[in-house]
């Protein structure tokens, strides 16, 4: 035998362990397929963590989706009992029982009933469990829970030898058995049961933090087999109990490179002209009233118009209420609940705790499939600061693995540096900011993009409008104090508007006066052209005057003396 | 009360005792034996003893709740008792059955 070669066998436990699936909604996975197949599991937790339901859904489920009955011994319910509390799930245990595919054998055993006298053994149980496994064909077995011997049979080291020899019974019975017990102090169960049962072993656990309940589960034990070493949130709801398999953070998700439309035009513009890229975790973060709620809300309403579906988690207001504001603020969620493509889930933070809130998310997104989710606010979720970080995380890259847009807000009250703190901002790949900024007593929204992975963004701060109309998203005015919005804005503008008109008239006059000195000089030019021009046509008819008169008097002259040295008298007549 | 009751229920009333075994085994012989003993010396002439096998009749285990053996019921007079063990511990068996006030 090459030692290589046999590797994936050895791995998967001594001679392929085989595993009977649970059918509870991740526990199969956390398990790695389901429980030892004929060997028996010990579930223990303390009063009320949902042992018994654990139990009995193993048993239904298996009776319905894998056709094996089983046999449920309950030494604390009465049939009636767990029939009625299984009900609300939609379980219907006498209708299993007439079917076949479920026995219930109550054990009813009062302390102090039973006077010891001598030795004893559990062969009556045996008898009975073995007489209820024959009458179904049982395949699955649940001793719920057989601690209730201890105190009334008395003698202690009697029973935990039989307890020993009931297991070990189980066991050759081929049956895969579930058997719960109380959680004790010191030890995983009170009298110490998972001592006898060596196979599997998980631990359920209900804690209650600042008067918050939270269900956890783990697996502490499986032999021969992976199993996910972590502490798992656990719900109990409607449809019974469910584990949420959240894994440890792998950064393996495919990158998607398309993108999609924020629901706002200018912020599209601002995030590169394209929005963000689908499958993106977003942060929204803002002081109260910012619009946080309205921006997300238009992100949803956007998806469902491109035909997509989206879920909002809501934990500050209700279904209602939102629909009601988004409506004043020209986004219509109502329609699209109709439509089938929104949902709304609305729970007051303090209602469950930190797990229970993402398992409830987790489901809510398995069942409805949603392309874009918002938390609004993620902020309200609140749990240990050691393990809040990290469960957040663990959610987002849910989120990622899902290739679900995700559009988280998160409330913020101090200043910027505050802001770091949040811890989560590591995982975030878009991270925007709306902020009220107060500007001469006036709050106004300023919008930023404070990181965007992949993408060139704008670096700066906006306007964010709200209007009846919708969004809109502006340039502010950079003033001595900082940027300027709002009133301030609008003055600034309208002080720049008055400057530059004043500006321009001046211009004008100055334009007009250089026309009036041009036309006006032009005017003195030609004045004094035509003034040359007739003083020149003056002098020149003057001087030509002059000439004829010159040379008239010299002809005279020239006449006279003609005359006087001719005829004299005549000639001079003549000439007139 | 307890003193009194005890002792008047113990001189008046037949007693239907059960006694549950599972099979022939040194356990179920010894009880046999052993509540024999008790009640001629206790119950002569006002008892009866019924021994139900859950080998044979695995169904009855349930109407009496019975998850040890041996186990004796006394069906009468009521209220009913349950005693587990091989009855060895006469004096536990006599005030199980309440034929003598507890210590």
């Amino acid at each position: 035998m090459v030692a290589g070669s046999e590797s994936g066998s050895v791995a998967s436990g001594p001679v392929g362990l085989l595993k009977a699936a649970t059918g509870i909604a991740g526990l199969d996975e956390v398990t790695d397929g389901g429980l030892p197949r004929g060997r028996t599991t010990l579930v223990c937790g303390g009063p009320g963590c949902g042992k018994t339901l654990m139990a009995m859904q193993f048993l239904v489920r298996g009776a319905i989706d894998a056709g094996e009955p089983g046999v449920f011994v309950a030494f604390e319910e009465s049939p009636e009992e767990l029939a009625q509390n299984v009900a609300s799930l939609g379980w219907d245990l006498e209708d299993l029982g007439s079917r076949r595919l479920l026995a219930i054998d109550h054990v009813r055993i009062v302390e102090g009933e039973i006077v010891e006298t001598g030795a004893w053994d559990l062969e009556g149980l045996f008898i009975r469990l073995g007489a209820a496994i024959d009458a179904v064909g049982a395949r699955r077995v649940v001793l719920d829970t057989v601690e209730s011997l201890f105190g009334p049979l008395g003698n202690e080291l009697l029973l935990r030898a039989e307890l020993r020899r009931l297991f070990r019974w189980l066991n050759d019975r081929g049956v895969t058995a579930i058997v719960t017990g109380e959680r004790g102090g010191a030890t995983l169960t009170r009298h110490g049961l998972e001592e006898y049962v060596s196979d599997c072993v998980i631990v359920l656990d209900h804690r209650v933090h600042d008067q918050v309940s939270t269900r956890r589960l783990r697996v502490v034990k499986y032999r021969g087999s992976h199993h996910g070493p972590d502490e798992y949130p656990f719900l109990i709801d409607r449809t019974g109990f469910s584990v949420l398999p959240v894994s440890a953070m792998v950064l393996q998700h495919e990158a998607s490179s398309e993108r999609i439309p924020t629901g706002v035009g200018e912020l599209d513009a601002m995030l590169d002209g394209n929005g963000y890229y689908r499958g993106s975790s977003v942060l929204l973060s803002g002081t109260p009233g910012s619009g946080k709620t309205s921006l997300s809300a238009r992100f949803l309403e956007a998806g469902c118009e491109r035909g997509e579906r989206g879920t909002l988690f809501a934990f500050e207001e209700s279904p209602a209420q939102i629909v009601r504001n988004m409506r004043s603020v020209g986004v219509d969620l109502q329609q699209w609940v109709d439509k089938g493509r929104l949902q709304m889930i609305a729970a007051r933070p303090a209602a469950y705790g930190l797990e229970t809130h993402l398992a409830r998310i987790y489901w809510a997104i398995e069942q409805f499939e949603p392309s874009n989710v918002v938390i609004d606010p993620l902020s309200s979720l609140q749990g240990e600061e050691y393990e809040i970080n990290a469960t957040l995380s663990r959610l987002i890259d849910h989120f990622k693995r899902r290739g679900i847009t995700a559009l988280m807000t998160a409330l913020i009250r101090g200043e910027f540096e505050d802001r770091a703190g949040l811890g989560i901002s590591s995982v975030i790949d878009t991270w925007v900011d709306v902020s009220n900024m107060e500007i001469d007593g006036e709050r106004n929204r300023g919008i930023s993009i404070l990181k965007s992975r992949g993408m060139g963004h704008s670096h700066q701060v906006r306007e964010f409008q709200i209007t009846s109309q919708g969004f809109a998203i502006r340039d502010v005015c950079a003033g001595e104090r900082g940027v300027l919005m709002g009133s301030a804005r609008r003055v600034q503008e309208a002080r720049e508007r008055a400057a530059a008109t004043a500006q321009g008239a001046e211009l004008d006059a100055k334009r007009r006066r250089l026309e009036y000195l041009r036309s006006a000089q032009q005017a003195q030019v030609t004045a004094l052209r035509a003034q040359l021009e007739t003083e020149t046509l003056e002098l020149a008819n003057e001087i030509a005057t002059g000439e004829r008169r010159e040379r008239q008097l010299e002809q005279d002259r020239e006449a006279i003396a003609a005359a006087r040295r001719g005829a004299g008298v005549s000639e001079q007549g003549k000439g007139r | 009360m307890t003193d009194t009751g005890a002792t008047e229920t113990a001189a008046q009333d037949r007693f239907l005792l059960r006694l549950y075994v599972a099979g022939q085994t040194p356990k179920s012989l010894t009880a046999f034996s052993n509540l024999r003993k008790i009640c001629e010396t206790h119950l002569a002439g006002r008892y009866e003893i019924e021994v139900i096998d859950l080998l044979e009749r695995p169904q009855l285990a349930r109407g009496d709740e019975i998850i040890a053996v041996p186990t004796l019921v006394r069906k009468l007079p009521e209220p009913i008792k349950k005693l587990i063990g091989d009855l060895s511990d006469t004096e536990r068996v006599l005030v199980g059955l309440q034929l003598m006030p507890e210590r």
